[in-house]
């Protein structure tokens, strides 16, 4: 049938959920189903079947499993993209709380597609490379850095994945030296990497006085200070 | 040890305690042994236990339960804000407020601070023990 194009408004408004306002008898002559009746002669109009298409003969399956197993319901659920705190946006301070570099004070680049935040030390100033940081394990303070020199649209979760290891063939003599060379030789590509990404955030961090060595020091509680009451 | 800050007309108090906690108030009347009548010129004028209220050294000029005008006049004519402020406790309090507001990076500069200070310092004093 034709999209209509107007929607379509219902003869028989409710007055409540379940009840109508109108009753059969005055809906059947709204819907004008006398006016029907009469053009095809006191009956109302029955259309012949449409012809099937003849399905092929199913053949009872060769093998079927001995026990009736349930079919678990289908899940059709979608995890959404995790939410970025309000606080943190590109160019954010963030302080690192586990890991190899907790404590340390490091700059937000972008969320990454994974939910995970790229975050650089830079590099030069604190020994944090361009990483990938989980937002839980991050406080986010509200010294801003101006980012806007910097050029982060070819990293992704694919940049940080682990790379496919090449099948080793097996042979004794080789087993242990193999195993040795090359494991965790950083390519030339990401030190390169993390140096375009640094040179002009280093340039704009000159810009405010100390911030440099705010970045280079790691963060610590001391005396007297309480976490649910410091400002960030 | 004769008390020197009285509760009467016109004192000015701190509320320690409560929704109106750090506001400057004046008691405009005394209701019974432990309530008075106290206002502000941004609070509506209410009754508050003298255990909520810090009394202050600063009075004011006013006739028992002014009206509001007449307590922001009279306020304004004895520079209430300003001798607050310049009052060691004001200024305490003041203190400790930027000091709660204050940023990581603002904590981390002023630790600068605090060491170079610090090392001026000892020079000076190296200085001084040397000749002494």
């Amino acid at each position: 049938m034709a999209p209509r194009k107007t929607p379509h408004v219902t003869r028989n408004p409710d007055l409540i959920r379940g009840i109508g306002k109108y009753s059969r008898s005055v809906m059947y002559h709204k819907r004008g189903l006398w006016a029907i009746k009469a053009k095809n002669g006191g009956v109302f109009p029955k259309h012949a079947p449409k012809a099937k298409a003849a399905s092929p003969v199913e053949k009872p399956p060769k093998f079927y499993p001995a026990d009736d197993v349930k079919k678990p319901l289908p899940n059709k659920r979608k995890a959404k993209p995790t939410k970025l705190r309000d606080s943190i946006t590109p160019g954010t301070v963030l302080i690192i709380l586990a890991g190899r570099f907790k404590g340390k004070r490091v700059v937000f680049l972008k969320q990454l597609s994974s939910g995970l935040l790229l975050v650089t030390g830079p590099f030069k100033i604190n020994g944090v490379p361009l990483r990938r940081v989980n937002q839980s394990y991050v406080i986010a303070t509200s010294t801003k850095v101006d980012i806007s020199g910097v050029n982060v649209e070819k990293f992704d979760d694919k940049y940080f994945g682990k790379k496919a290891e090449k099948k080793k063939k097996k042979g004794e003599a080789n087993f242990f030296e193999a195993e040795k060379e090359g494991e965790n030789a950083l390519p030339q590509e990401k030190k390169d990497d993390q140096k375009l990404v640094d040179a002009p955030l280093i340039k704009s961090l000159e810009s405010v006085p100390d911030l440099k060595a705010y970045l280079g020091a790691r963060f610590s509680l001391k005396d007297g200070m309480k976490p649910h009451e410091l400002v960030f | 040890m004769p008390f020197k800050r009285y509760v009467e007309i016109g004192r000015v108090a701190l509320v320690n305690y409560g929704k109106d906690y750090g506001k400057l108030v004046v008691i405009v009347d005394v209701i019974d042994q432990n309530r008075a009548l106290v206002d502000s010129p941004d609070m509506v004028r209410s009754q508050m236990n003298f255990k909520r209220l810090s009394l202050t050294d600063i009075k004011i000029e006013i006739n028992r339960v002014p009206k509001k005008k007449t307590l922001i006049m009279a306020m304004e004519k004895a520079d209430v804000k300003n001798k607050w402020e310049n009052s060691s406790w004001g200024r305490r309090l003041t203190v400790q407020k930027r000091r709660a507001a204050l940023n990581d990076f603002d904590r981390f500069k002023l630790m600068l601070a605090k060491i170079k200070k610090a090392g001026i310092v000892r020079q000076e004093l190296a200085k001084l023990k040397k000749t002494a």
